[in-house]
C-alpha cells in the first residue's frame, strides 16, 4: 500500500473490502408450494410442467406431468380443476387456464405417440389390482414403473371404470381415453376384462399375490321409494349413463325428469337431451347455491336448454303424472316440506342421487373395517388387513377422477415400499406460496383463453364433445400466463438488481447463488422477485 | 413495433430484468452474466442503495453501447466518496474525480482531449449526484449544454446531500425532512418552493437529447442510454434514484419506492429531442401521492401526529399537474423503448 494519495487506484481493488460483514439478514433461495400443486388431488407437480410448456417444450412438459398422472388428456377434459381456484393469477386477472393446457399436451401427446417406458428392474413381486378405473389404473401405471408385475381384474367389458360408464361422450371422448389406457396396458399391466371378483379372499387362496390395491368404484345407484304406477318409467343415472356405453340405450321419452342435484344429475340431463328428450327438467330440493354440481356444468346445462324445478322433491307417480311438494329452506338451509304438492308430466324419471359401493366381494377379509358403507383405510391407504390397499371411490374421500388418480398415486407408493418391507414417507411439504409473497409488479396483464365451445344446436343433439382444445399458439400464451409462484423462473430480477454485485448468475436451468463476501443484506432481492422464491433469515453471530 | 414488444405482452414476468423467453439480443445489459459490472463489489454504499445500482445499470448500458470505448468523469459525492476510499476502487471503468463543481468541465476537456488525440472511438460521460449537478456544478453543466459539448452527462438525484448527512438540495422536494430542513415549525420540512427542474432547463438550451429515467425501469434507463450514446453533442440524463437512509425507508424498498414516485406522476419519465418531448413513460398503476409519501419517514410529519390534508393535497396537485404536462395518462402512446 505505497500508493501517493490522488493517483491511480487498481481495478478490482475494492474487493478486498468484503461488505458481507455488515449483514445482520441473509437472503436464501427457497422453493416454495404453488398453490396449484397444493390443491391438486393427483399431487401433480404443474408450476413445473408450466415452466417447460413456456418454452414450448411440449414433451417435457408432458414427461413431468406422467411422473404423477398416466392420464393427462382424459385430466385435462374431466378434472374439476381445483388447481384453477386456488391460483394465484386469480387475483390479477383470471386463473390460468391449467386445465386447457393439460388438456393440449395430454392430445399432443397421443398425435405424437409419446410414450413411457419401465426403466427400474423387475422386482419379481406381483400385484393384483381389483377395478380398472382411474384409481386402478394410476395405481397400475405406478406399480409398473417401479419394476413390480400388475394384474387388473375387470368386472366389465371396458377398463376405465366411471371415466367410461359414468362420464359422457361428449365430455370424454372415448378414443381420447382409449389410447391413455393403452399406453398404461404397454407397460406390461395385464387387464382382465369381465372377470369379476366375487370372493377376494378365495382368489388370494389360489393366486400367490405380493399386494393387493381396491378400487371398484361406486357403482350402485342409490333409490329413493317412490310409489309409482308404472315402474318402468323410473330408472338411475347409473344406469343411464351405463347403458349408452353398452349400446343398451335406454327409451326416455320426450319429456324427462332427472332427480338430483349432483355432477351425475347433470350428466344424466344432458344426456337425455342428446337422446332425443325435447324438454329435460332437473328436480332438486334445495336451490341453485345448494347445489352439489359444478357451477360451470350447470351453466353448460343451462346455455342446451336444461331447465331446472328448484327446492322440489318427487313424491309418487301414475300414469306418467309425477307428483311433487314443494319445499323450503329453514335457517340451516336445510330442505324442509311444505305440504303445497303439484302435478308434473313426464315420460320418464331418472334417478341421480348419489351411489354406494358394492363391498360384497370382501367376505369375511380379516382386519377389514367399513364404515358409512366405505372402506377404511390408514394414512398409507392400507386397509385393516395387511398388504391390502384401497382407493378411489370406495374409500372416505371426494370422488372424483382426480382424487382417484391421486390415489392410485399414493397406494402405488405405500405397496413399493410395503413390498420392500418398509413404510413410505413422503417428503416434506415446502411453505405454501402465498399471492402476498410475489410481487406482482413484474407480471403483465394477460387475459385468460377461453376455450371455444361447440356450437350449441350440435350440441343439444350429438354426442360431440362440447368443449374444444387449445392449439399451440394459444396454449404457449396460456402457459405464460403463470407465475411461477414460490419457484424460481430465472426471471434476472435478484441478479440484475443487487446493488453490491452479490448475485451470481450461475447459467440457463441453474438458477442463481449469493455471493456472501459482499451481500449487504439489504433485501432487495426478495422484495424484488417476482415469485417469492427469496427468503431473508437473521444471521447467527 | 419492433419483434420484443410484439412477443412481450405473453411473457412471463415482463418487466422483470430478465427473460429466459426473449432471443438473447433483446435482453438487457444487467441480464447478462458477463456485463461489464462497472461499480464492482467491495464498494461502501449503504444497504440499498439506488445510486449505486443506478450507476451500474447506466454506465454497463453504456459500455456495451460503445464498446468499452469509455471514459468517465465524476462529480463529488456519494457516489465518489463510497466508490473510491483510498486505496481502493470499485470502477472498472476509466474513471476521474476532480472536483464538486465541475465535473461537466472536466467532461469537456476530457472530450476536447479525444478530438485533439484523434479518438473519435472514445465517448465521454460525465455523473454525479444532485448536489453537484443542480447546485454545485451548474455553472459547469449550462456552459457544457451551451457549447453543446460531446458529453453526456448523468445526475443520479436522490434528493438532498446525502453523505455529508442530509441536507437539502435544490433537489429536495417539497415538505421533505432533511437536516437543514427539518420537521419543525408551522411548515415542516421543505419548503414549496417553485422547483428547479433540471431536464426541463437541459431542454431549454436546446441540446439533442434529454430524459428522465428511474432505477425502477430497467430497460427504460438502458434504452435511454443506448439512445444517448448514438447520438453526438451534449446530452442529459436525470436518473431518480432513491436514499434509503436519506429518505427514511427499508433498505430493500428502494425499488418499489422509486417505481411509485414514477407511478404516482411526481417524477415524470420522458425524453427529450432538440428541446421538444418526444416520448413518455406512461403510468401503468396509478397511485394517490400517499402511497408513496407515507413508505418515507422524511414525510412522516405529514401523517403523524395528524394529517396535513392541505400540504399532502400541494404534493398530489404537483403530480397531477406532471401527469397533464407529460401526458403520463395516455395509453395511446406507448414508452419508446422497447
Amino acid at each position: 500500500m505505497n500508493k501517493p494519495f490522488a493517483i491511480t487506484l487498481d481495478v478490482g481493488s475494492s474487493l478486498a473490502n468484503k461488505t458481507g460483514s455488515w449483514r445482520t439478514e441473509r437472503p436464501v433461495y427457497v422453493d416454495r408450494l404453488p398453490p396449484c400443486n397444493h390443491a391438486c388431488p393427483a399431487g401433480e407437480n404443474i408450476q413445473q410442467w408450466l415452466f417447460h410448456a413456456e418454452e414450448g417444450n411440449y414433451e417435457a412438459a408432458w414427461r413431468q406431468i406422467m411422473k404423477d398422472n398416466p392420464m393427462p388428456a382424459v385430466m385435462g377434459r374431466v378434472c374439476y380443476h381445483t388447481c384453477e381456484g386456488a391460483c394465484n393469477r386469480a387475483k390479477l386477472d383470471k386463473p390460468v387456464g391449467i386445465h386447457a393446457i393439460e388438456r393440449f399436451l395430454g392430445d399432443l401427446a397421443i398425435a405424437e405417440k409419446w410414450n413411457v417406458n419401465v426403466e427400474a428392474k423387475a422386482s419379481g413381486k406381483s400385484v393384483l389390482v381389483v377395478g380398472a378405473g382411474p384409481s386402478g389404473l394410476a395405481a397400475a401405471y405406478h406399480l409398473a414403473l417401479l419394476g413390480h408385475a400388475v394384474t387388473i381384474r375387470e368386472a366389465g367389458p371396458f377398463a376405465g371404470g366411471m371415466m367410461r360408464f359414468g362420464i359422457p361422450k361428449y365430455r370424454l371422448p372415448r378414443e381420447v381415453l382409449d389410447a391413455e389406457i393403452q399406453r398404461i396396458v404397454d407397460l406390461g399391466v395385464k387387464i382382465e376384462l369381465n372377470t369379476r371378483v366375487d370372493d377376494l379372499d378365495a382368489v388370494l387362496a389360489t393366486h400367490r399375490f405380493d399386494a393387493v390395491f381396491l378400487a371398484v368404484g361406486a357403482h350402485l345407484a342409490k333409490r329413493a321409494y317412490i310409489p309409482a304406477g308404472d315402474a318402468s318409467k323410473i330408472l338411475d343415472a347409473v344406469s343411464l349413463l351405463r347403458g349408452m356405453e353398452t349400446g343398451e340405450q335406454p327409451l326416455l321419452g320426450r319429456r324427462v325428469l332427472v332427480y338430483g342435484g349432483g355432477n351425475t344429475a347433470m350428466d344424466a340431463a344432458r344426456s337425455a337431451k342428446r337422446l332425443g328428450a325435447t324438454e329435460t327438467i332437473v328436480v332438486y330440493r334445495r336451490t341453485r347455491e345448494k347445489m352439489p354440481a359444478h357451477d360451470f356444468e350447470v351453466q353448460e346445462a343451462m346455455e342446451e336448454g336444461i331447465m331446472f324445478k328448484w327446492l322440489s322433491t318427487i313424491k309418487s307417480e301414475s300414469g306418467g303424472t309425477f307428483t311433487v311438494e314443494k319445499m323450503k329452506l329453514d335457517d340451516k338451509g336445510k330442505p324442509q316440506p311444505t305440504g303445497e304438492y303439484e302435478e308434473m308430466q313426464a315420460d320418464s324419471l331418472v334417478l341421480a342421487l348419489g351411489q354406494d359401493v358394492d363391498l360384497s366381494f370382501l367376505g369375511k377379509l380379516k382386519g377389514l373395517s367399513i364404515n358409512d358403507g366405505v372402506v377404511q383405510v390408514d394414512s398409507n391407504m392400507m386397509t385393516g388387513c395387511k398388504g391390502v390397499f384401497a382407493g378411489g371411490d370406495m374409500v372416505p374421500a371426494e370422488r372424483t377422477v382426480t382424487v382417484a388418480v391421486g390415489h392410485g398415486k399414493k397406494a402405488a407408493r405405500c405397496i413399493d415400499a410395503y413390498l420392500k418391507n418398509s413404510v413410505y414417507a413422503p417428503p416434506p411439504k415446502h411453505e405454501l406460496a402465498v399471492f402476498d409473497a410475489l410481487n406482482s409488479w413484474y407480471y403483465s396483464d394477460a387475459p385468460a383463453t377461453v376455450q371455444p365451445m361447440l356450437d350449441l344446436a350440435r350440441r343439444e343433439s350429438t354426442f360431440e364433445e362440447v368443449v374444444g382444445g387449445l392449439d399451440q399458439s394459444n396454449a404457449l400464451f396460456e402457459a405464460r400466463r403463470c407465475l411461477s409462484c414460490g419457484n424460481c423462473f430465472e426471471c434476472d430480477n435478484c441478479f440484475g438488481v443487487c446493488p453490491d454485485n452479490a448475485v451470481i448468475k450461475l447459467g440457463q436451468g441453474k438458477r442463481y447463488a449469493f455471493n456472501y463476501d459482499y451481500c449487504k443484506g439489504c433485501s432487495l432481492c426478495a422484495n424484488e422477485c417476482p415469485c417469492g422464491a427469496i427468503k431473508m433469515v437473521p444471521e447467527t453471530i | 413495433m419492433t419483434g420484443a414488444s410484439r412477443v412481450k405482452f405473453y411473457q412471463t414476468g415482463t418487466f422483470t430484468v430478465g427473460n429466459r423467453l426473449l432471443d438473447v439480443s433483446v435482453r438487457s445489459v444487467q441480464s447478462d452474466a458477463d456485463r461489464n459490472n462497472s461499480l464492482n463489489s467491495g464498494h461502501r454504499a449503504c444497504q440499498g442503495c439506488g445510486e449505486a445500482l443506478g450507476a451500474r445499470y447506466a454506465l454497463d448500458a453504456a459500455m456495451r453501447a460503445v464498446n468499452g470505448r469509455l471514459v468517465v468523469a465524476n462529480a463529488t459525492g456519494c457516489l465518489e466518496v463510497f466508490s473510491t476510499p483510498y486505496p481502493e476502487s470499485s470502477w472498472r471503468v476509466a474513471w476521474l474525480h476532480s472536483l464538486f463543481a465541475n465535473a461537466a468541465a472536466v467532461g469537456t476537456g476530457m472530450a476536447a482531449a479525444m478530438k485533439v488525440k484523434g479518438r473519435k472511438d472514445v465517448r465521454v460521460i460525465a455523473q454525479g449526484g444532485d448536489g453537484g449537478t443542480v447546485d454545485i456544478g451548474f455553472a459547469c453543466l449550462s456552459g457544457m449544454f451551451e457549447r453543446d459539448d460531446d458529453v453526456l452527462y448523468i445526475c443520479y438525484d436522490n434528493e438532498a446531500y446525502m453523505n455529508t448527512g442530509i441536507q437539502r438540495s435544490s433537489a429536495t422536494p417539497a415538505a421533505a425532512r432533511t437536516m437543514t430542513t427539518p420537521a419543525a415549525g408551522q411548515e415542516p420540512g421543505n419548503v414549496f418552493g417553485q422547483g428547479k427542474n433540471v431536464p426541463l432547463i437541459a431542454m431549454a438550451h436546446g441540446i439533442p437529447y434529454v430524459a428522465t429515467a428511474s432505477v425502477a425501469d430497467l430497460r427504460d434507463l438502458e434504452y435511454k442510454v443506448g439512445r444517448a450514446m448514438a447520438i453526438h453533442g451534449a446530452r442529459y440524463l436525470h436518473v431518480h434514484v432513491p436514499c434509503p437512509l436519506g429518505w427514511g425507508c427499508d433498505t430493500g424498498d428502494t425499488l418499489k419506492v422509486a417505481r411509485l414516485a414514477a407511478e404516482s406522476g411526481l417524477f415524470p419519465i420522458f425524453e427529450a429531442e432538440a428541446g421538444e418531448v418526444t416520448g413518455r413513460r406512461t403510468i401503468r398503476r396509478r397511485v394517490p401521492v400517499e402511497d408513496y409519501l407515507k413508505m418515507q419517514s422524511r414525510f412522516a410529519h405529514l401523517f403523524s401526529p395528524k394529517r396535513d390534508e392541505r400540504r399532502i393535497a400541494m404534493i398530489q396537485a404537483i403530480a397531477d399537474r406532471n401527469i397533464r404536462r407529460f401526458g403520463l395518462l395516455d395509453k395511446s402512446e406507448q414508452g419508446a423503448h422497447p
